[in-house]
C-alpha cells in the first residue's frame, strides 16, 4: 500500500437515501485528484466521508496506510491528518490572519509555531496582511487564508471543497492554476471537488466523474474529453451532442452523416450507434452539399456557435469563424469530419454498465 | 428624559447631600453586585441552554427549545413572591425538612431567600431568556463549516465550542445580557419585596420617604447613566455582528448524546425550566386554587378590568405613533424623522421608574400652572388635572414601550419593498392610500404583534404604575404587589397567575416565530 489515499468500495447513506456507492479511488503522493460532477451526485459527501464529517455505510478509507474510517470504526476528524478548504473558506470572523493560520498549531511551541506561520505567510504571499481580520480581505486574498491554514499542520491529504465557487469567474481559472502550482511545489497530496469541469482540468491530475454516488469515469483530463467512458461523461464534459444513426452495408451512416473511421471497430451494417458529435466535427465547408437549417446560433466573439437540425429532427453543434453569418432559418453547408467521433453502442445492447 | 436629565443641573437639596453621605454608596454597591450576579447567572443559563438545544441532540430537545422560553411570561417580582412563600421559614420546603430531620429552629442552615443573593437568582431565572433567545440564533447561524474547519484543525467538539463557537457568538452574547441587565436596573418589585436597596428602590423611597422629587429625579439620572452605558453595549455589539456573516449553512449536525450524558442534558433542560417557570406557576396555580370562588368576585374582575382597559388604551396609541413614526420615516428618511424613531426607541432602556418621576414633573408644573392660572381668571381651584389621571399613567406607558411597538412596525415595514410603494404610487394612489390599500393589509400580523407586545408589557409593569396610578385605582400587577408586601402571599396568587397567564401570550408567538426559523434554516 503506496498510495497516499485508498478509498476502497465506499458506500455513504442518508437514511434511505445512498448518496455515494461502491466508490473506489487512489491517490499517490503528490497527485492532484478531482471530484467532478453535477450538483447532487455525492462528490462533497465523499469528501466528508474522507475528512471525516460523514460514516461509511460499507468500504473503507484509508490515507497513508492507516484506516481511518470503516463501517465499524471512524477516527474523529480532529485526529485525521486532513486539511480541509472550504466553499465559503469558514475563516473564524473573531480571529485575524495570523491567529487563524495559528489555529490548528497548539501542538507546536511558541517558536515553532511563529515560524510555521511566518512561513505559510510567505507562501501565499500575505505576509503584509497578518493583523488583518477576515472581513478585511478581497475573496482572493481570503482563499489564501483558507489554504495557508489548511496547509499549516502539514496534512497528509489537502481536501477542497469547491474552492473557487465563491470568487469572480475570471478569477477562478487563473487562481486554480496558482494554486496547483502552489500543491505541486510543496508535493501536497489533494483532492479537490468541482461541478466546474474547466477548473477540475486547470487543476487535477486524474478526474473522477461522478454520476448518482457512482464513478462514471476516472482518468486524466485527456481521455475524460477524447475517449469518454460512456454517454454521461460523453454529455457532461464539453460541448456535444448525443445523435442516433444507423450504418448501411457501405459504412455510411444515417443522415448524411458521411462515413466512419473503421478503426473504431465496434459496429456492423445495419447496427444502430450513438454518436458523441463535438462542434470540432462539424466544419463548415462553403460548396459543401449537405446544407442543414440553422435553429439556433450564439454569437461568441470569434466564432459562431451554431445549433443545426439534421433531417430526422436531431441536432449537431456547429462552431464556425464568426465571418460565416448565417440568419436563423437559413442553410449552412458543412462537412461531417468524424474521423475522431466516439461511438457507443445504444444502450439496450450494452451488457452492463 | 430630558427632565430628568436637567434635574442633574437643578439645585440640589440638603437632601441630595444626606443621600450622598448615607444611602448613595450602597445604590451604587447594590446594584452593581445585582448586576455582576444576574450577567454571570443569565450567561451561564443562556448560554449553556443555547448550547444544548442549538448544538445536542438529547430526548426533548424540541420541546425544551421553546420551554426554555416560558420563564419570560413570569415577571420578577411574581417569582421573587413564589419562591419566598415555597423557601422561607414557615413554607412548605423548610417544613418538610424540620419535619423529616426533627430539627427546630436555628438547628441548621438554610439560605435566606430575602437577599441580595435571593433577588439575583430570581432575576437570573426570569431574565436569562433574553440570552438564550440571542445566543441560540448565533449559534444556529453559525456556519457549520467553521465548526468543522475547526474539527479538521485537529480541536475536539468540546475545544471548538470555546475556541470557536462562544467567541463568535460574543456579540449576542453581550447583547443578551445587556437587554436582561437592563431590565435588571428597571427591576423594581423584587428588589423591594427583598428589601434590597438598589437604585429602583431608592427614588421609591427618597419620593415617598423624603418627599423630595427633585432628589428623587437626580438618583434617576444617575441610574439613567448606567442604563446607557448598557444600550451603547448593547447596540456596539450588534454593530458587530455585521462583521460575522450568517453563511450558507448546510443542514444543521448536531452533537448525538446518548446515555447518561443525554439524560444529564435533558435533566439539565428540565431543571432550568421548572425553577424559571414550571415551580412557581404550580404554586401560585395551588395557592390561586385554594379559594377558586374569589376569581369571580367583584374587586378581582375590578383588577382585570381596569388592568385590561390601561393596556388596551397604551397599547393603541402605542401602535398609532409607531405607525406614525415608522411610516414618517418610510417617506421622508430623513435625519430628523431617523432621530426621532432612535430618541423615541430609547424608552423601553429607561426604567419605569424614572420615566414615572419623569412624566410626573412636567405634568406637575403644567397642573399648578393651569391651576393658579384658573385661580386667577375664573377663582376656581382645579387641583391636579393631569398628574393624577390616566392620562398621565398612559402616557408614561407610551414613553417606555413605543419602541416594542415601533420594532415590530418597522420590522414589518421592512419587509414591504420599495417597489411595491412606487408600483401603488404610480398606479394614482396618495401616499395614504398606499398606507390603508397596501401596508396596513400587509403589516396586519407586525401590528397584532406590537398591539400584543405591549399590552402585556403594559400589564406587567409594576413600578411606573405604582408611582403615577390615581387614587385608589389598582391594577393586577399593584395589587399582587401590595398583598405579596403585606405577605398576604396566597391571597396575591391569584392577580399573579393571571398576569403570567397572559404573559405566555407573547411567549408563544415567540417559539412559533423561532420554530418558523428552524425549519427555514
Amino acid at each position: 500500500m503506496n498510495s497516499q489515499l485508498e478509498v476502497h468500495k465506499v458506500t455513504v447513506r442518508y437514511g434511505a437515501f445512498t448518496a455515494v456507492e461502491d466508490v473506489s479511488l487512489t491517490l499517490e503522493k503528490g497527485q492532484i485528484g478531482c471530484l467532478l460532477g453535477p450538483s447532487g451526485c455525492g462528490k462533497t459527501t465523499l469528501l466528508r466521508a474522507i475528512a471525516g464529517f460523514e460514516r461509511v455505510a460499507e468500504g473503507s478509507i484509508a490515507l497513508h496506510g492507516s484506516v481511518l474510517s470503516t463501517p465499524r470504526q471512524q477516527v474523529a476528524a480532529e485526529q485525521r491528518k486532513v486539511g480541509m478548504v472550504f466553499q465559503d473558506f469558514a475563516l473564524f470572523p473573531h480571529l485575524n490572519v495570523r491567529r487563524n493560520i495559528a489555529f490548528g498549531l497548539s501542538h507546536l511551541d511558541r517558536r515553532a509555531r511563529r515560524a510555521r506561520v511566518e512561513e505559510m505567510l510567505a507562501l501565499v504571499s500575505l505576509t503584509d496582511y497578518a493583523q488583518a481580520y477576515p472581513h478585511e480581505l478581497s475573496g482572493g486574498q481570503q482563499q489564501r487564508v483558507a489554504l495557508a491554514r489548511a496547509l499549516a499542520p502539514n496534512p497528509e491529504i489537502l481536501l477542497l471543497d469547491e474552492p473557487f465557487s465563491s470568487l469572480d469567474s475570471e478569477l477562478r481559472e487563473q487562481l486554480a492554476g496558482e494554486v496547483r502550482e502552489l500543491l505541486k511545489q510543496n508535493g501536497v497530496t489533494a483532492i479537490l471537488v468541482t461541478h466546474d469541469q474547466h477548473e477540475a482540468f486547470a487543476m487535477a491530475d486524474r478526474v473522477s466523474l461522478l454520476h448518482r454516488g457512482r464513478i462514471a469515469q476516472s482518468d486524466t483530463p485527456y481521455n475524460l474529453y477524447h475517449n469518454p467512458a460512456n454517454e454521461f461523461v460523453a454529455e457532461f464534459i464539453g460541448h456535444g451532442s448525443m445523435v442516433s444513426a444507423t450504418v448501411d452495408a457501405g459504412g455510411e451512416l444515417s443522415q448524411g452523416l458521411g462515413s466512419l473511421d473503421r478503426s473504431h471497430g465496434h459496429w456492423e451494417p445495419g447496427e444502430h450507434l450513438r454518436l458523441l458529435v463535438r462542434p470540432d466535427d462539424v466544419e463548415y465547408e462553403e460548396n459543401s452539399r449537405t446544407r442543414l437549417r440553422v435553429v439556433g446560433k450564439a454569437f461568441r466573439g470569434a466564432s459562431y456557435f451554431y445549433d443545426l437540425l439534421l433531417p430526422d429532427g436531431q441536432r449537431v453543434p456547429c462552431l464556425t469563424p464568426s465571418h460565416i453569418d448565417v440568419p436563423l432559418g437559413g442553410e449552412l453547408p458543412i462537412r461531417f469530419n468524424l474521423q475522431h467521433v466516439v461511438v457507443f453502442a445504444p444502450p439496450r445492447e450494452r451488457t452492463a454498465d | 428624559m430630558l427632565v430628568i436629565v436637567g434635574s442633574l443641573a437643578g439645585g440640589y437639596s440638603p437632601a441630595w447631600g444626606h443621600l450622598v453621605d448615607t444611602v448613595l454608596a450602597d445604590y451604587v454597591v447594590n446594584s452593581l453586585l445585582l448586576m455582576l450576579g444576574v450577567g454571570v447567572g443569565t450567561f451561564v443559563l443562556g448560554v449553556s441552554a443555547a448550547w444544548l438545544t442549538a448544538m445536542c441532540e438529547f430526548p426533548g430537545r424540541r420541546l425544551f427549545s421553546w420551554a426554555l422560553l416560558l420563564p419570560m411570561a413570569m415577571p420578577a417580582y411574581i417569582i421573587a413572591y413564589t419562591y419566598t412563600g415555597m423557601l422561607d421559614y414557615a413554607g412548605p420546603v423548610q417544613s418538610l425538612l424540620r419535619e423529616s430531620f426533627g430539627w427546630g429552629y436555628g438547628d441548621y442552615w438554610f439560605p435566606r431567600i430575602r437577599s441580595l443573593g435571593g433577588a439575583i437568582c430570581m432575576l437570573s431565572l426570569v431574565l436569562y431568556p433574553y440570552v438564550y433567545l440571542l445566543v441560540r440564533v448565533a449559534f444556529s447561524e453559525q456556519s457549520t463549516a467553521v465548526l468543522e474547519a475547526s474539527r479538521s484543525l485537529g480541536k475536539t467538539p468540546w475545544q471548538t465550542l470555546f475556541l470557536v463557537a462562544l467567541p463568535m457568538a460574543r456579540p449576542a452574547i453581550a447583547a443578551g445580557i445587556s437587554l436582561a441587565l437592563m431590565e435588571t436596573l428597571a427591576d423594581y418589585g423584587t428588589v423591594a419585596y427583598f428589601g434590597v436597596s438598589a437604585f429602583t428602590t431608592g427614588i421609591f423611597r427618597t419620593w415617598y420617604g423624603l418627599g423630595e422629587l427633585q432628589t428623587a429625579a437626580q438618583l434617576a439620572a444617575f441610574l439613567l447613566l448606567f442604563v446607557f452605558a448598557l444600550f451603547a453595549l448593547g447596540r456596539y455589539s450588534r454593530l458587530r455582528l455585521r462583521f460575522h456573516p450568517a453563511s450558507a449553512r448546510q443542514e444543521s449536525r448536531r452533537i448525538q448524546l446518548r446515555g447518561a450524558r443525554a439524560a444529564l442534558c435533558t435533566l439539565l433542560a428540565l431543571a432550568i425550566v421548572s425553577a424559571g417557570f414550571i415551580l412557581p406557576a404550580l404554586q401560585l396555580a395551588s395557592w390561586a386554587f385554594d379559594d377558586p370562588a374569589r376569581a369571580l368576585e367583584a374587586p378581582f374582575l375590578d383588577l382585570v378590568g381596569n388592568s385590561f382597559m390601561l393596556a388596551a388604551m397604551a397599547a393603541l396609541c402605542c401602535l398609532f405613533l409607531a405607525l406614525l413614526l415608522g411610516y414618517g420615516r418610510r417617506l421622508h428618511p430623513g435625519r430628523l424623522e431617523t432621530v426621532a424613531v432612535r430618541v423615541s426607541s430609547m424608552g423601553y432602556a429607561v426604567p419605569g421608574t424614572v420615566i414615572a418621576v419623569g412624566v410626573l414633573i412636567p405634568f406637575a408644573w403644567l397642573d399648578n400652572g393651569i391651576d393658579s392660572l384658573a385661580r386667577e381668571w375664573l377663582g376656581v381651584s382645579t387641583g391636579l388635572l393631569l398628574s393624577g389621571s390616566l392620562a398621565a399613567l398612559v402616557f408614561a406607558y407610551v414613553v417606555r414601550f413605543l419602541s416594542v411597538a415601533l420594532q415590530s412596525v418597522e420590522s414589518g415595514l421592512g419587509r414591504i419593498r420599495p417597489a411595491l410603494d412606487e408600483s401603488a404610487r404610480s398606479l394614482g394612489h396618495s401616499p395614504t392610500q398606499v398606507l390603508r390599500r397596501v401596508h396596513l393589509p400587509m403589516l396586519r400580523g407586525s401590528l397584532l404583534t406590537a398591539l400584543l407586545l405591549v399590552f402585556v408589557d403594559v400589564l406587567k409593569e409594576l413600578p411606573t404604575t405604582l408611582i403615577l396610578r390615581p387614587f385608589n385605582f389598582s391594577t393586577l400587577a399593584v395589587r399582587a404587589h401590595e398583598l405579596a408586601s403585606d405577605e398576604r402571599l396566597a391571597d396575591a396568587a391569584l392577580p399573579a397567575l393571571a398576569i403570567v397567564l397572559i404573559g405566555l401570550l407573547p411567549v408563544i408567538l415567540m417559539t412559533r416565530n423561532l420554530s418558523r426559523g428552524d425549519n427555514n434554516a
